[in-house]
């Protein structure tokens, strides 16, 4: 048995969810509040600890003293495993994400196996079950509509999602997530390609296509985390909360923490695939020293948090789609976009043998 | 006693088991089944407590029954048990979104009654309140609008320039909501001092303002999406409805009472009628902005020309006479007694007045009998005969163009159920 592998990826667990998953988690919902107030001339909650950075542990404190109040025609058994089922798949999705380089010569990656992004596909998806099922248990009119909404919302837009990111895996040429971090330290970002090699004609025309991708890739995450402008299935002002409009208390909290779990490892495979990672031009990886391994980490996050950004100011400017014309968008736009830009790369990598 | 068709139909509880199970026989498959969805009267697009029943083919709407009453407090009853000046504050609570375009409607149909006009000044501030009014409710309805559309930002963006508006109206009537500004023959008080001043300070950060609300929805592609072509309401069937205000423009019907039947000083000032061209929830949308852009317009010539001199009708032998003089002399004290205790003295006869107010023709027709007390009134409220059009603008729609077609059509159930 190797102990120290063991120990390493458990302490790696621990430290990932309760260090920085779950915090990360509660202080995005604050960071919403903020960033929302702060584009619509707001304070935003400011009362609780100094600049109201407590605020997210007395909103906890609120749902776990709510009443935990289940109506009767609900199907008590996947009506109680629905909230279980929106979080959890989109915490364990972060278990192969490379979050740093090595620290002390342990690999900052949990799970570093070599399917890694279809591991990444395959747990995502489950997340749609939490929602469908929620939509079907309540035994109610609003929440089934929302589930109905987003189980086709989410079949329709894993499929961009699967063909966006194929021209990152015809450079790699390896699943593993690390691999894909390696490649771009090498040869620059997936979406700067030419960085490093400024001559190179072919990296320029190679960063067309990547950043299409890219694009396609961040708008069918936010189809799949359900965010504004595609968070139909709850829809506040048509279904009234869709599928979580019988879950209170802690369950309902559930879905909420789940929305932005799966936004925060969404950023981070985003960043995986797209943004270089933990790497950034001029600072040398965790071999060099801990404190690199470190400033690593902290980069990683970093774009992380710049990325949840982008998430939170596209969702407080624009409208939401209707339900016609998100699947006409995904099934119409982004599956040929997607689909065209494999060849595009393709064509690319054979005729510059990259 | 039955008091439900279902138990007319079936009256003892074994009949309608029977009834019932016979039914759930004859439907076999589920194919082409319709499910009917309870909106309202508590749901966020609703804007206040409208019911909508929905009969559902998926997410396509193929009946809509709109279910009103909610709110229905007897206002036109009411009326007929006080004296005139009374029931101003009853009017505040009709639209309440524009109350002073209210209470200038209800004072103009009472002073139609008695014969009278009131003076110049007078008329130039009932015209600010009505301008201001506007602005303020076309500002709720965009914001509402963009917020049953998703949104949000738009929706906070309009508030905060309504809430310096009820600054003014506070500064104006010492309320800010429940405004109660005029009485049959003018007004409480005169404009504040610095009134005009904030007012212009007002225009003039208003328009940029609006310009940037207007980028951010005006050519927004989700935006666009969601409202062209949605809820469209043809030149004839809105006529057929009887539709007003933007509503009515929308759909490209040149009509504003302003500039048809001139009340106040409108015809003193120069603005455009504004039309649209579809008829879809877009095109009221973009009536909407512009006829603010025109309310600035007129505001800023009735800033221009504002007159001196008395605001209220001179000859207070019917009315309730100034303060000051009440406070001083004898014959005002008497008349002051007279006209609190019995109320106008009204001539008898009936008469119908309506108002361009910002959701549309806002009517009080009243009857009189001679006397302090209206026989009958009737108030003609836009969002009520806005909103009859629902059961054939509906059908069609998806559910989630509910909330467009509701947040452009901008009513309030306070003035639709009185």
């Amino acid at each position: 048995m190797d102990y120290f592998l063991i120990t390493t990826s458990l302490l790696k667990i621990v430290g990932m969810l309760f260090i920085v998953i779950l915090p990360m988690v509660s202080y995005s919902v604050y960071a919403e509040r903020r960033v929302s107030a702060f584009m619509q001339d707001r304070l935003g909650p400011n009362r609780v600890g100094p600049a109201g950075l407590f605020q997210p542990i007395a909103d906890i404190f609120k749902l776990l003293l709510k009443e935990d109040f289940s109506p009767r025609h609900v199907n008590t058994f996947y009506y109680w495993l629905a909230p279980c089922l929106a979080l959890v798949p989109a915490i364990i999705t972060i278990a192969v994400v490379p979050f740093g380089s090595t620290l002390l010569g342990v690999p900052m990656v949990i799970a570093d196996i070599n399917v890694g992004i279809l591991y990444v596909f395959a747990i995502a998806s489950l997340g749609v079950y939490g929602i469908v099922l929620a939509g079907w248990a309540s035994n109610s009119k609003y929440p089934f509509l929302g589930g109905v909404r987003s189980s086709s919302q989410m079949i329709s837009y894993e499929l961009s999602l699967g063909l966006a990111v194929i021209p990152v895996f015809l450079l790699v040429g390896n699943l593993r997530l690390t691999s894909v971090v390696r490649y771009q330290i090498e040869h620059g970002w997936m979406i700067a390609p030419f960085i490093g090699d400024w001559m190179n004609l072919g990296k320029w025309l190679l960063a067309i296509p990547m950043i299409i991708s890219f694009v396609v890739f961040t708008i069918a995450v936010f189809a799949e985390t359900n965010r504004l402008p595609f968070d139909l299935p709850e829809a506040e002002q048509e279904l009234a909360g869709g599928y979580h409009t019988e879950y209170s208390s802690m369950k309902f909290a559930l879905f909420f923490l789940g929305e932005y779990a799966a936004m925060i490892s969404g950023s981070e495979v985003i960043v995986t695939l797209f943004l270089g990672g933990w790497h950034f031009p001029g600072i040398p990886d965790g071999s060099h020293g801990w404190i690199f391994g470190v400033i690593n980490i902290a980069v990683f996050f970093a774009k992380v948090a710049a990325l949840i950004f982008v998430f939170m100011w596209v969702r407080w400017t624009l409208p939401r789609f209707r339900y016609d014309q998100l699947m006409r968008l995904g099934w119409l736009f982004f599956f040929e976009i997607a689909l065209v830009n494999i060849f595009l790369v393709a064509i690319i990598v054979a005729y510059f043998r990259f | 006693m039955p008091f439900t068709t279902r138990e007319i139909e079936s009256p003892d509880p074994v009949t309608r088991v029977v009834a019932a199970d016979a039914k759930l026989r004859h439907a076999d498959d589920d194919i082409g089944e319709k499910m009917v969805l309870n909106m309202g009267p508590s749901h966020p697009a609703t804007h206040g407590v409208l019911r909508l029943v929905l009969e559902l083919d998926g997410e396509i709407i193929t009946k809509a029954t709109p279910d009103i009453g909610f709110l229905h407090r007897g206002d036109e009853k009411i009326a007929e048990n006080m004296q005139y000046n009374q029931f101003v504050p009853y009017t505040d609570r009709l639209d309440y979104l524009a109350p002073l375009s209210n209470n200038v409607a209800y004072a103009l149909a009472v002073e139609k009654l008695m014969g009278w006009e009131i003076p110049p000044r007078g008329q130039a501030i009932r015209t600010i309140c009505c301008e201001t009014s506007r602005i303020s409710s076309h500002l709720l309805g965009l914001g509402a609008m963009a917020l049953d559309l998703g949104a949000m930002t738009a929706f906070l963006y309009t508030f905060t320039e309504r809430e310096k508006l009820y600054d003014l109206f506070e500064l104006l009537t010492g309320a800010r909501f429940t405004t109660s500004y005029t009485r049959v023959g003018g007004q409480i008080r005169d404009l504040p001092e610095n009134f005009i001043s904030r007012l212009e300070k007002f225009l003039d950060g208003f328009i940029p303002q609006l310009d940037e609300i207007d980028k951010l929805l005006t050519r927004n592609r989700i935006f666009v999406d969601r409202t062209r072509d949605i809820g469209v309401i043809p030149k004839d069937r809105a006529i057929a409805y009887a539709l007003s205000g933007p509503n009515l423009r929308g759909s490209g019907i040149e009509h504003d009472l302003r500039r048809k039947n001139p009340y106040l000083d409108y015809d003193n000032y120069d603005f455009d009628v504004v039309i649209g061209s579809a008829g879809d929830c877009y095109d009221r949308y973009l009536v909407r902005i512009e006829e603010m852009r025109q309310s600035v317009r007129i505001l800023r010539q009735v800033i221009d020309k504002l007159p001196s001199g008395p605001i209220n009708v001179v000859d207070w032998k019917n009315m309730t006479p100034p303060k000051s003089r009440v406070m001083t002399k004898m014959e005002e004290l008497i008349h002051h007694f007279i006209v609190v205790t019995e109320g106008l003295d009204a001539p008898p006869g009936e008469v119908y007045f309506a108002a361009e107010n910002p959701k549309g023709e806002l009517g009080f027709y009243i009857n009189s009998k001679g006397g302090g007390v209206p026989h009958r009134l009737k108030i003609r409220a836009p969002s009520f005969v806005n909103l009859s059009i629902l059961p054939e603008l509906l059908p069609g729609c998806m559910v989630s163009d509910v909330p467009a077609v509701l947040g452009s059509l901008d009513f309030v159930m306070g003035e639709c159920d009185r």
